[in-house]
């Protein structure tokens, strides 16, 4: 029998090579089908590119964002100004350094109309520091308060509700500070009367000063964000000062038993806001990232992040929390009413936590390590 | 007569040679002229201006964490050796050639695990709920303030540096000429007096670097005295981290950096000074 012009599988030459060009175009096809991700650069806090937060927006848009946590402000512009321009695509900042991240350059204006400021609480709409002028530089997407940190065993909710119980005899030894001077010394400056108790003179500096000088006996020692855990977490400390429901929220929910309160002198506030980058060659989709979180949506997701719980400003937020998990809703006081943290707010129980009006950062800093080693 | 340098040996002492410039004398000569640097609205400046040095000179609680940090060390340093002599002595006097091969295994093990994570650990014996204040409760007494204290800032220093100073003691002791010792005892010296006569001054080189090793690690450690030691008192260490925290003065925090520098150098050229005294 003659062997015809096949090859031994049965394949023809012609069929063999189309097979082959198929074989080796797989990869782009399927590299066509399932494009790579768009790598998204964020500089935040620690969570906020974490999968609870981002991984719904990663899949809706093929994006994989890449994180690059700080652990402060100045942490952050230091991370900023040794990288080159275009480095961080979306860069989260509390409200007192996105000034300076607007006086350097890193950040571009927005467009207000971009973002959802209607469903914000009216509070919100033009928030101080955030703007230059009429002009967007960030867009703030959740705010927390920070008051007095303590053990519900070891005090009570009334008890705590004073600055003053930080002296209080049976906590010698067992009052922690968050060690960062600026919530901690602000919370002292309230103690003492001032209204606005960053923008303080010379004279009230030196009843600052003298006043916190009393604490230190007190204190049991100054902790960095994992010792705060750590230490309110195992009862090794009584009380708190400096921190909020950021650290108290967080173990509350995992049993633990702390809880933060707004003391009778006022609390301070802190905002995180999200700019887009200087130079950011993905401007487009960091702008769809703030969008998305900012909407009803994202910021109830945000209000759980898992990392840290925050109250947002979203109006339309704190509805769809109120429906998704009504008990958190209510524990961060996103409810509104008397109580709730934007009553808080209007009731001028709550002051913006900022840099140092009269003295200079450097001043306040001294102080601290002064205090410190006292 | 000098000896002309060959390729063979530059072959093998360039590595050395590159390694030192790029990680020690560049870094350190950048560290010196960042000391002379200025910061304006959280921006560095290259600039030549002494303000870091009088600043940080003139300041009280830098010459206070500077004792505390030198004390801390110091006595992290004689703890640790102290600790560690019983064990590396049993080690190479007491047991056999397969034991004591075991016995450097253990030693070497803990570097196999984070040193952040044995801290930690720590603190959940020392903290006044710990294994150790419930304890001592069985019998009546605590609870004591274990943890957040000078105290336990020393412990995790001797966590740190207690393996590492074990091996060193242990590789001078092995090497002990044992016909001195024998000598020792056939001259009617007791064991104690024998090991203070003869086994101290003959392993004296290695122990005094073990010690000095001690102290170096726990100089420049930030770990325990932020985890254990609660941040107070305040050590050079934390006091850099403070520097840098706020507005971003790091001019400062490499005046810091380079005192810690030069006073290790001194202490470890005072302390090999004293190691080879007397030798030739």
């Amino acid at each position: 029998m003659t062997r015809t012009d096949k090859t031994r599988s049965g394949l023809t030459r012609r069929a063999t090579l189309a097979l082959g060009a198929a074989a080796l175009a797989t990869p782009m096809l399927s590299r066509r089908a399932f494009a790579a991700p768009t790598e998204l650069t964020m500089l935040a806090w620690y969570g906020h590119a974490e999968p609870d937060m981002v991984a719904e927006f990663e899949a809706a848009n093929n994006v994989k964002f890449v994180p690059k946590y700080y652990t402060g402000g100045d942490n952050m512009l230091g991370l900023i100004s040794q990288s080159p321009p275009g480095t961080f695509d979306v860069i989260l900042s509390d409200a007192e350094y996105v000034q300076q991240l607007n006086a350097a350059g890193y950040i571009e204006a927005l467009d207000p109309a971009d973002y959802p400021f209607d469903d914000f609480f009216p509070e919100f709409h033009k928030f101080p520091g955030h703007w230059d002028g009429d002009t967007l530089y960030s867009v703030i997407t959740r705010f927390g308060f920070l008051g007095v940190a303590y053990n519900t065993d070891a005090l009570t909710e009334t008890e705590a509700s004073t600055y003053d119980v930080f002296w209080d005899p049976r906590l010698t030894g067992k009052v922690g500070h968050f060690d960062w001077h600026l919530p901690n010394l602000g919370q002292i400056s309230l103690l003492n009367g001032n209204p606005s108790p960053y923008d303080i003179d010379e004279a009230a500096w030196e009843a600052v000063k003298e006043k916190t000088l009393t604490l230190r006996p007190q204190v049991g020692g100054f902790f960095d964000y994992g010792g705060t855990f750590a230490s309110l977490n195992n009862g090794q400390m009584l009380a708190f000062a400096g921190i909020g429901d950021w650290i108290t929220g967080t173990l509350e929910r995992n049993g633990a038993k702390v809880r933060s309160v707004i003391p009778e002198q006022g609390g301070l506030q802190f905002t995180e806001s999200f700019s887009i980058g200087k130079g950011s060659a993905k401007a487009d989709l960091a702008r769809k990232w703030i969008q998305y979180i900012t909407s009803p949506e994202g910021q109830a997701k945000s209000a759980q992040m898992a990392a840290y719980p925050c109250i947002v400003p979203s109006q339309k937020g704190w509805e769809v929390l109120a429906a998704q998990n009504p008990d958190e809703a209510r524990r961060q006081g996103m409810v509104e009413g008397p109580g709730s943290a934007i009553d808080l707010i209007r009731t001028g129980r709550i002051q913006y936590r900022q840099l140092p009006v009269q003295q200079s950062l450097e001043d306040w800093n001294d102080f601290w390590s002064d205090y410190k080693g006292a | 007569m000098r000896r002309p340098v060959s390729l063979y040996g530059l072959t093998f002492s360039l590595p050395l040679l590159i390694w030192q410039l790029l990680f020690f004398v560049f870094p350190l000569v950048f560290l010196i002229a960042l000391s002379f640097w200025t910061v304006r609205n959280f921006r560095m400046q290259a600039d030549f201006d002494t303000v870091n040095w009088t600043t940080m000179y003139g300041r009280a609680i830098f010459w206070q964490a500077y004792g505390t940090t030198l004390a801390l060390a110091a006595g992290a340093a004689v703890l640790t050796s102290l600790l560690a002599f019983p064990v590396a002595y049993a080690i190479a006097f007491k047991l056999s050639d397969r034991a004591r091969r075991w016995a450097i295994m253990l030693m070497v093990i803990p570097f196999f695990t984070s040193y952040l994570v044995r801290v930690y650990s720590w603190q959940v014996f020392l903290s006044d709920a710990g294994l150790i204040n419930v304890m001592l409760g069985w019998v009546g007494l605590g609870p004591y303030g274990l943890l957040n204290t000078p105290g336990a800032t020393l412990l995790g220093f001797v966590t740190l540096a207690f393996p590492l100073v074990v091996l060193l003691q242990l590789f001078s002791l092995i090497f002990i000429d044992r016909t001195l010792i024998e000598a020792a005892h056939n001259m009617r010296c007791g064991r104690l007096r024998t090991v203070f006569a003869v086994v101290i001054p003959s392993a004296r080189v290695g122990l005094v670097i073990a010690a000095l090793f001690a102290f170096i690690l726990s100089f420049g450690d930030f770990v325990s005295p932020i985890y254990l030691g609660g941040g107070d008192p305040t050590t050079l260490s934390i006091l850099i981290t403070d520097t840098t925290k706020s507005g971003q003065q790091w001019p400062r925090a490499a005046v810091i950096a380079l005192t810690m520098i030069v006073t290790l150098m001194v202490v470890a050229f005072l302390s090999i000074r004293f190691a080879y005294r007397g030798r030739k």
